[in-house]
C-alpha cells in the first residue's frame, strides 16, 4: 500500500472540515464513540445533520468558537492507500498555516463554494500550492447541493479558475463538483449529477500518480549522525547515517563529500536487515565508504559526476511566519538547511508579492505575519543546495531567530 | 525490458521518518531518552531506535515512569527487552514520589496512581537533566493529539501550549530551546494503531502476553473490564468472573481495561483492528471506552 499526502484549503465556510469528516465517515474510519459524541455535540448546538467538523477541531476553543485553529493531521485508509491530510485552517493564520500543511504534501485540494465563485482566497491557495511546488490540485466546487446541481456554474467557474491558473505553475489541476455534506460524488459519482464524467474525489486520490514528485535523479545525501560502535565485533565501523535526499546510491558508486571535496567510493549500505543493494528517497540508511575521511554532520555525500550549487550567497523566495517580528535587510537569523545549520543576514529585499493579484511590491522591505517575497542571504558558511523547483529536500529552508529560538520563515531556494 | 520499481510501501516511509527523527534528536539534543512503558508503542520505538543507530547500541537510555501497580508480565519483558538490547534503564518511582511527599495518592475505590504519574515524570526529566523525552504517542489517538508537533517544546514548567506551537516544515526540525526547556519527541506521530501493529507483525516484534488473549478473573466497573490484582479492591456488589480477554493498550494495572477477545495471535488481532474500525463500531462502544480512557490519561501528561 502506498502514501498520498494532501492538504485542504477553504475558508471558514466552504466546507472543508465537513469535506474531510465526510471522507472519513465515507471510509469508516471514525469510532462509534466519536460518532456517539459528535451527534450529542451537534444536537446540542441545534444543527440539522451531523457537524462531521467537529471530527477534525479538536481542541476546546476550537469547539467553541467554530474556528481550525493550527495545521491538524488526520489519517484514512482504503485498501488502496494510506492517506495523511494535512487540514490548514481558513482564517486569518491561512498562509502561515497552508504553507506549513503543503511542505509535506503531494496534492492540494482548494475548496470553492459553487455560490461564490472563485475569490481572491482561491487565488491565495492556488499561488501557495504553486509556491510551495505541489504537483496536483484539486479544484473541488462544493455545495453542488445549494445551486441545484447545475451544470453551466460548475463549467463557469472551471473557466474562471483556469484562466487564472494559467499564470500560475501547477502540473495537474483536476475539477470535481461535490457536495460534503450530503457526500456527492466525494466517494462514489453522483447520481444528482448524470453530466459529470470524471472521477468521484476518493477515486482520484487512491489513482493520482505520485511518482514524479520524487527527485530520483540528483544523488543527495545529507549527513545527520556518525555511528561509530565502540565494541570489538565493529571496531573499525564507521558509518554515515541520513535520509537519502534524492536520487540513487549503489555500493561501488563514485561519490565526493561536501564541504572537503574528497572523492571515494560507497563501499556498503547497511541497515539493520542487512545491507542493502541500493537506496533512494525516502530511505534512512548508514553508508560505509571506501576511504578514511573526516566526515560529520552537516556534510553532503553526492555523485561525482553530479553535483549541487554550492554558495553562500542564497536567492529565496519566504513566506515569513512571526506576528512577534518583522523581517527586515541587515537583520541575522539562523537558517537551518538539511542537516546543516549556519548563520545568516539578509542582504536585500527584493520584493514582495500581493498574494491576491500576484503583482510585485517593490517600495517596501519589511515583511510581516503571512507576507511572501523574494529576498537574498549571505550564509557564514557555504550550503550545499538545488533550486527548490528541481529538489525540495535540498531547496528547502527555515530561519529561526536567534534570540527566541522560534521558527520565523519558511525559505524555497531559487 | 523490466524497469526497477521506486516506489515505497506506507510502513517503509513511516519507519525511514521515525528512523530520521530518532537520529535528529540525538544529533539535536545533549541528553535524551526514551520513555518506555512496555507498552506496544514503546517497544516499536525501541526498534526503530535499534534500527537508526545500528550497529552501535542506543545512543540514549530508556525511562520508565513506574506506577508501581504493573501487570507482572509487562515488567519481565520490559527487563528481557532492555537486556536484548543491551540498554540502559533508569526508572522513576510514582512510590518514590509519594514516599517523598511529591505527590498525595488518591483515596477511594477507583483510586488510581494516572495522575501522579506526571509529577514522577517532570522530576525524573529535572533530575536527570533531560531535554528531550522521546514517546510513542500518536496523533491519531485523539482530537487533541492531531494538533501535536514531532519535536514539541515544553517551556520550564513541562507545559505544552497547543495554540502557540512552532511550524514544522518539509524535514527541517527546530530543537532550540533556552535553559530549563525541553522537548518531547514523538516518532511515531503519523502512524495509524493499524500501522503499529502491521509493523510489529512485519518485524516479528515480541509483545508481552497480555496483548494476547487469555483466561482472567475480572471485574466490570463503570462498563471497563479490569483484572483483578493486588491493587484493585473488590466492592461486595461486584462479582468476579473468568473471562477470555486481551489487553488492547498496556498501563497502571488500576485502569487499564480488557476487551473480550479471542485473538491469540498477531493476524487475529490484525483482523479484530481491522473489524473495529469497519464494521464493528457499533458492538463495540465498551471498548472504545476504555480506550479512550487511556488517551485522556496520556493528555493529562504523561504524554
Amino acid at each position: 500500500m502506498d502514501l498520498l499526502r494532501f492538504t485542504t484549503a477553504g475558508s471558514v465556510d466552504d466546507g472543508k472540515s465537513t469535506l474531510i469528516g465526510r471522507l472519513m465517515f465515507d471510509t469508516k474510519t471514525i469510532f462509534e464513540d466519536q460518532l456517539e459524541a459528535i451527534e450529542e455535540s451537534s444536537r446540542k448546538k441545534g444543527d440539522e445533520n451531523i457537524n462531521l467538523a467537529l471530527l477534525t477541531d479538536g481542541l476546546k476553543a476550537e469547539r467553541e468558537q467554530g474556528i481550525t485553529i493550527d495545521v491538524a493531521y488526520r489519517y484514512f485508509a482504503t485498501p488502496k492507500r494510506k492517506f495523511i491530510i494535512a487540514d490548514t485552517p481558513g482564517h486569518i493564520q491561512y498562509t502561515r498555516n497552508m504553507v506549513t500543511g503543503a511542505s509535506t504534501a503531494n496534492l492540494a485540494i482548494i475548496l470553492i463554494d459553487a455560490r461564490k465563485g472563485v475569490l481572491e482566497q482561491t487565488s491565495r491557495h492556488a499561488f501557495i500550492a504553486s509556491l510551495l511546488r505541489l504537483q496536483h490540485v484539486v479544484i473541488c466546487v462544493n455545495k453542488m447541493d445549494l445551486v441545484d446541481y447545475d451544470e453551466k456554474i460548475f463549467d463557469e467557474i472551471v473557466d474562471d479558475f483556469t484562466n487564472f491558473a494559467s499564470r500560475l505553475d501547477i502540473a495537474d489541476v483536476t475539477f470535481i463538483p461535490i457536495s460534503a455534506l450530503h457526500g456527492d460524488n466525494v466517494v462514489d459519482r453522483s447520481d444528482n449529477m448524470p453530466w459529470y464524467k470524471g472521477s468521484s474525489l476518493l477515486y482520484h486520490l487512491e489513482h493520482v500518480h505520485i511518482g514524479p514528485d520524487t527527485n530520483h535523479v540528483d544523488s543527495r545525501f545529507p549527513v545527520q549522525w556518525v555511528i561509530r560502535p565502540q565494541s570489538d565485533k565493529y571496531h573499525d565501523f564507521r558509518g554515515y547515517a541520513g535520509r537519502i535526499a534524492s536520487g540513487v546510491f549503489k555500493p561501488g558508486d563514485d561519490v565526493n563529500i561536501l564541504p572537503s571535496g574528497f572523492s571515494t567510493k560507497i563501499k556498503k549500505i547497511h541497515s539493520l536487515d542487512g545491507e542493502l543493494s541500493e537506496a533512494f528517497y525516502p530511505h534512512s540508511v548508514a553508508l560505509t565508504l571506501e576511504d578514511e575521511i573526516d566526515i560529520s554532520r552537516g556534510d553532503m555525500i553526492v555523485k561525482s559526476q553530479n553535483q549541487p550549487n554550492v554558495g553562500q550567497d542564497i536567492d529565496l523566495m519566504i513566506c515569513w511566519f512571526s506576528d512577534k517580528t518583522k523581517l527586515q535587510p541587515r537583520n541575522k537569523y539562523i537558517v537551518k538547511h538539511t542537516s546543516k545549520e549556519v548563520k545568516a543576514i539578509v542582504t536585500e529585499v527584493c520584493y514582495k508579492v500581493n498574494i491576491n493579484t500576484l503583482h510585485k511590491i517593490e517600495n517596501d522591505t519589511t515583511f510581516e505575519l503571512n507576507e511572501i517575497g523574494r529576498i537574498k542571504l549571505r550564509v557564514s558558511s557555504p550550503l550545499f543546495y538545488d533550486s527548490y523547483t528541481r529538489n525540495r529536500n535540498t531547496g528547502s529552508v527555515i530561519l529561526i531567530d536567534e534570540f527566541t529560538n522560534e521558527t520565523v520563515a519558511a525559505g524555497m531556494i531559487r | 525490458m523490466q524497469h526497477q520499481s521506486y516506489s515505497v510501501d506506507h510502513l517503509h516511509h513511516l519507519e525511514s521518518e521515525a528512523i530520521f527523527i530518532l537520529r535528529e534528536t540525538a544529533a539535536q539534543f545533549h541528553n535524551p531518552v526514551i520513555l518506555f512503558s512496555g507498552g506496544k508503542d514503546s517497544i516499536v520505538v525501541a526498534r526503530l531506535a535499534q534500527k537508526a543507530f545500528w550497529p552501535a547500541k542506543l545512543p540514549f537510555p530508556l525511562v520508565h515512569i513506574d506506577t508501581g501497580h504493573n501487570f507482572a508480565e509487562t515488567i519481565e519483558f520490559r527487563d528481557m527487552l532492555v537486556k536484548k538490547l543491551n540498554a540502559d534503564l533508569k526508572v522513576g518511582s510514582v512510590q518514590e514520589s509519594i514516599d517523598k511527599g511529591r505527590a498525595v495518592e488518591e483515596k477511594g475505590i477507583n483510586a488510581s496512581r494516572n495522575m501522579l504519574q506526571t509529577v514522577t515524570l517532570l522530576d525524573t526529566l529535572e533530575n536527570l537533566k533531560i531535554d528531550a523525552a522521546i514517546g510513542g504517542a500518536r496523533r491519531d489517538e485523539e482530537k487533541a493529539r492531531a494538533k501535536e508537533r514531532f519535536f514539541s517544546h515544553r517551556d520550564e514548567f513541562g507545559q505544552w501550549d497547543p495554540k502557540n506551537q512552532r511550524p514544522e516544515l518539509w524535514n527541517l526540525f527546530n530543537g532550540r530551546k533556552n535553559m530549563g526547556e525541553h522537548f518531547r519527541v514523538f516518532p511515531l506521530s503519523n502512524w495509524t494503531e493499524m500501522d503499529v501493529w502491521q509493523y510489529i507483525k512485519r518485524e516479528e516484534l515480541d509483545l508481552p502476553t497480555i496483548y494476547f488473549s487469555h483466561e482472567r478473573d475480572v471485574i466490570i466497573r463503570n462498563g471497563v473490564h479490569l483484572a483483578v490484582t493486588d491493587f484493585i479492591t473488590v466492592q461486595p456488589d461486584e462479582k468476579v468472573q473468568k473471562k477470555t480477554v486481551r489487553f488492547r493498550t498496556v498501563g497502571d494495572a488500576t485502569c487499564t481495561g480488557a476487551v473480550e477477545s479471542v485473538a491469540s495471535t498477531l493476524d487475529h488481532i490484525i483482523a479484530e483492528v481491522a473489524a473495529a474500525r469497519q464494521t464493528e463500531r457499533g458492538t463495540r462502544a465498551d471498548d472504545k471506552r476504555s480506550e479512550t480512557a487511556m488517551e485522556d490519561r496520556k493528555k493529562e501528561g504523561y504524554f
